[in-house]
């Protein structure tokens, strides 16, 4: 096993430095920060001071090695438009961003398991055609449209929920403060995580009702509930992990509509913003992070895997 | 005296009709205490359909639309899902011909085994799991504790089927099921289970139902033999009277294309032409009709009824159960 | 049934060899670790010799792991041995498989098991068959349609067979046109690998006569591998028996089952159930233990593991393949104490 870790994370380091350079190679074609600055009161002479002063007119490959050899030093660099360290308007702006996406997550797999199974095991009955059809609502229904819906009935028409922002404005904030703020957004991003996921799980219980081994536990004479838990759902829920492993990386990337809908103060408004401003520390920093957790879900992902099922070697 | 398990004109549907799933016809048979009876026929017969109805372990949108299964005096298919699982697994088994789709793959031999155990019988799981690693012993696995632990896919073929036998004798069966049990295993390792189960069939007092395609291991089991041809039961005879003077033609065409290491090279195999029909629950006749040597345009009208025959079997064929001085003829080829 | 008159044995030309085969041995390493470290390796066939005469068919027959279907697809290409040679006509074969040579490899052929995977499921039965023709030049546009119709109705299938796919047919009539396939090439040498072991009864029955009437009608050579004792015994004019990579026994098929001389022969005779009551209560050796992994062959004898006569001298030399009987050079058995069994005429006894 430990030897399974080590191969990975050395295997990880080119994939991370590839990923990065790419990521700095698309920016830089997508556009300098100096277009942002510039306007008609700011002088030719300005602007390229400061892009002399940000190194800009070097040769991308030489920019992006100035960035990877800072990191190295454990400098994250520091945003153009803010001048704030970029690993600290990171770190204020990922829990909110966990948070959200962490209860979405959650709350998504909590109704999506029962309802796959009960969907897959009373396949073509009311509930099933039911299930599926919320389901395919979930996931088509597009989450701006559906923030806007939501927007309008409780925050215009009932006034019960606030529109935005994490807590109310003037106040420190507190539980339940942040928890009103949060039901909206939250009931946005599960009703799509939860669309698909009860697919996922529909499909993974289906195709297990179908195996042999369902066959001879009934055979047995235990009884269809334990046949069912037992034999069935442990065996279906294997193929979850890799959708977990899958959608871990939306942890951090997936709320960004979301995030703009309802202002919350996460590292999707932040990601954005930074790409709006070409601010290109924060774009770099915010990409890294997305690629370490990439490679880290899989890695999990896998090594779960092999914990679970007996029947997986890690090689 | 009353049979152990006795069918009566089953009759199995699908819905929908997909491929693989083979109707079956009006099946009878029955089963005696201690005897062995053997099923056979080729793929898509109905063999197998036949006894997973009986057992209630028909997968989707298969049904059975008529008749009984009386087991122990009881009709399995009248009973609610609970009460078929105090038989089940218990007092009748069935063990079946793949083991590594068979069994679990998640959960170890120990759990699968102890499983069983403690859902019939009431004792402490420390009780079950000593019982079961007796069973592991009993069906020939060595170390059965370090099997306990193991998990399916380690285990070889012939010793996971060894383990599909535990699991089907944890509670004394008086009846177990084998639905091809050795196909997939190599022929040294077939002979060590078939003697396997022929000692727990003893040792057990166990009535054995073993379905098969192969003649030979019919020759070594059976005490009595049923073949079925095309969803129906064709021919019912006790084994050496199959063998020796085999009535339905096409028992005698399945007989003589069968390969055996004392021929000599001369032998030329029999084979039978035609295939099996697709459609044959339509057929209003005899389903063997397009294939056998003696038709004659009657058999193609009436449908056929199992009749006894003489020798001492019951075939379903009237040339042979009416007229046997005409099977001495040639018959005239008839399509 | 088709019973008409039985078919005389085709006498195999003993001054002509097709096929020699010296010294076999395919291993698969296995590789683990950082660099590539081989930790084991898989001896599938280890040290194989026989000789393959125009006009006949040689049996090879053993259980799972004997190497029988490695060394069939040693000799037609898809292998690469790991030693040894495989002279055709006393010439080594050309290595590479594909690319320019296409001269002696087309003339050994093979049919498989798997009727359904060994055929594209895309492309129809017509083009199965014409293809390696036109590829081969062996027939033009022109001249293809004719020669496929041919070849299907030499393997008993209808012409409108060469529209259809694959999946409309049944494992019998897919088989057929396997065999169709291998004889599209006129080969000199077919390599049948189980051809009729997923196959039902009475079907198997139709393609081993099939594979026997195509025998004396294109005076074919057969290497025919197979597990079923009964239906290799059928077309095989000698059999060769193989157990973990080696061959135990090679004899006339006839005195192969009568007067077995190697302790696992016999046991195989003894397993294979026989389509007759009476046989029942007939003595025989069961085999116990399971079939050892050849990881790890047993040192000696590699039956000895199970063999119930081995002796100290089993456990530690390995038997030569050789004949015991002067007399009767075509039998050749790999045992120590094969002239016990031979004093005794018949079945083995302890």
């Amino acid at each position: 096993m430990m030897r399974y870790l080590l191969k990975r994370i050395l295997i990880a380091i080119p994939v991370l430095i590839g990923i990065t350079l790419l990521d700095y190679l698309i920016m830089s074609l997508a556009g300098s920060p100096l277009s942002m600055m510039q306007g008609p009161r700011v002088s030719q002479a300005a602007v390229e001071a400061r892009a002399v002063e940000l190194g800009l007119q070097q040769p991308f490959l030489v920019q992006y090695f100035t960035w990877l050899s800072q990191l190295l030093h454990g400098n994250w660099g520091y945003s153009i438009k803010t001048y704030r360290p970029v690993w600290e308007m990171i770190t204020q702006n990922l829990p909110p961003t966990l948070l959200l996406m962490g209860v979405s997550m959650v709350l998504a797999f909590v109704i999506a398991i029962p309802v796959g199974i009960y969907s897959a095991t009373h396949q073509y009955s009311k509930g099933d055609y039911t299930a599926v059809t919320l389901s395919f609502l979930g996931t088509s229904i597009p989450s701006f449209f559906l923030s806007l819906i939501l927007v309008y009935v409780f925050t215009v028409r009932l006034g019960w929920l606030p529109s935005g922002g994490m807590s109310t404005l003037g106040t420190g904030g507190g539980f339940w403060d942040v928890l009103l703020h949060m039901i909206q957004p939250t009931i946005v991003l599960t009703a799509s995580l939860a669309g698909s996921n009860i697919r996922y799980v529909r499909s993974s219980v289906l195709e297990i009702l179908e195996k042999d081994y369902l066959r001879t536990a009934t055979a047995k004479g235990i009884g269809r509930r334990r046949v069912i838990r037992r034999h069935a759902v442990r065996n279906a829920l294997l193929p979850i992990i890799t959708v977990i492993g899958m959608e871990i990386p939306m942890l951090i990337g997936g709320a960004v509509v979301v995030e703009q809908v309802f202002s919350w103060p996460g590292l999707g408004l932040l990601t954005m913003t930074s790409i709006m401003n070409r601010d290109y520390p924060v774009i770099m920093g915010v990409s890294l992070l997305a690629a370490v957790i990439v490679l880290l879900g899989n890695l999990l992902t896998d090594i779960l895997y092999a914990v679970v099922d007996p029947t997986i070697q890690l090689k | 005296m009353q049979h152990l398990l006795s069918v009566e004109n089953i009759s199995v549907a699908f819905d929908g009709g997909t491929g693989e799933s083979v109707p079956v016809d009006d099946v009878s048979f029955h089963v005696d205490a201690g005897e062995t009876l053997c099923i056979v026929g080729e793929s898509g017969c109905g063999k197998s359909v036949t006894v997973l109805s009986v057992m209630g372990l028909l997968g989707k949108g298969g049904h059975v639309t008529a008749g009984r299964a009386l087991f122990e005096g009881r009709d399995l298919l009248a009973m609610t899902d609970a009460e078929l699982d105090n038989v089940r697994g218990n007092r009748l088994t069935m063990i079946f011909q793949d083991a590594l789709s068979s069994l679990n793959p998640v959960l170890t031999i120990g759990s699968q085994v102890t499983e069983s155990i403690l859902a019939h019988m009431p004792v402490s799981r420390a009780e079950a799991e000593i019982r079961a690693e007796k069973l592991l012993t009993r069906v020939g696995l060595p170390d059965a504790q370090r099997v306990m632990r193991k998990y399916p896919h380690t285990l070889s073929g012939g010793m996971r089927q060894r383990v599909m036998i535990a699991l089907a004798l944890c509670c004394s069966p008086r009846l177990l099921i084998a639905d091809e049990p050795t196909t997939a295993l190599d022929v040294t390792i077939q002979a060590q289970i078939m003697r396997l189960l022929k000692e727990l069939q003893q040792e057990y007092h166990m009535a054995l139902v073993l379905i098969t395609h192969d003649m030979g291991l019919v020759a070594e089991m059976a005490d009595r033999v049923l073949v079925m041809y095309a969803g129906q039961v064709v021919e019912e005879a006790d084994v050496h009277t199959l063998f020796r003077s085999p009535a339905h033609p096409y028992t005698r065409a399945l007989l003589q294309s069968v390969p055996s290491i004392h021929d000599t090279q001369d032998r030329r195999l029999a084979s039978i032409r035609g295939t099996v029909p697709e459609l044959y629950q339509s057929i209003e006749g005899c389903r063997f009709f397009n294939r056998c040597e003696m038709a004659r345009p009657e058999c193609a009208q009436q449908p056929q009824t199992l009749e006894p025959a003489p020798g001492g079997s019951s075939a379903r064929c009237w040339v042979v159960t009416q007229v046997p001085e005409m099977i001495l003829e040639a018959a005239p080829h008839a399509e | 049934m088709q019973n008409d008159t039985p078919q005389p044995p085709l006498e195999p030309d003993g001054a002509q060899t097709l096929l020699s085969v010296r010294g076999l041995i395919k291993q698969y390493p296995i590789r683990r670790g950082w660099f590539p470290r081989t930790v084991a390796t898989v001896h599938a066939v280890d040290g194989v010799d026989f000789d393959l005469h125009r006009g006949e068919t040689l049996g090879l027959v053993g259980e799972s792991g004997c190497g029988k279907t490695t060394v069939g697809r040693q000799i037609v290409g898809l292998e690469t041995p790991t030693a040894g040679e495989i002279l055709y006509h006393g010439q080594p074969l050309p290595e590479r498989l594909r690319g320019g040579e296409r001269g002696d490899r087309t003339r050994l052929q093979m049919v498989f098991q798997d009727t359904f995977a060994s055929l594209n499921p895309r492309k129809r039965i017509g083009d199965i068959l014409g293809d390696p023709l036109l590829y081969h030049r062996l027939a033009t546009r022109k001249t293809v349609w004719p020669e496929v119709h041919r070849l299907l109705d030499l393997v008993g299938l209808p012409a409108n067979a060469a529209q259809r796919y694959p999946h409309e047919f049944s494992g019998g009539q897919r088989q057929r046109v396997g065999l169709a396939r291998a004889l599209s090439l006129k080969p000199d040498l077919i390599v049948c690998d189980e051809p009729v072991s997923a196959l039902d009864v009475s079907i198997q029955a139709q393609i081993l006569n099939l594979i026997r009437d195509l025998q004396h009608e294109l005076q074919l050579t057969y290497l025919f591998i197979g597990h079923g004792l009964a239906a290799v015994h059928y077309v095989s004019d000698r059999i060769a028996v193989m157990y973990l990579g080696k061959i135990v026994e090679i004899a006339p098929s006839s005195d192969l089952f009568f007067a077995p001389q190697h302790p696992y022969t016999q046991a195989l005779c003894d397993a294979a159930p026989v389509p007759d009551p009476e046989e029942r209560k007939r003595d025989r050796i069961v085999l116990s233990g399971e079939i050892p992994s050849n990881l790890q062959p047993p040192a000696g004898c590699r039956f000895h593991t199970r063999c119930p006569y081995a002796t100290e001298l089993c456990k530690t030399v390995e038997p030569a393949l050789i004949a015991h009987v002067p007399e009767d050079p075509g039998h050749m058995t790999a045992c120590h104490h094969a002239q016990r069994w031979i004093t005794k005429k018949g079945a083995l006894q302890a």
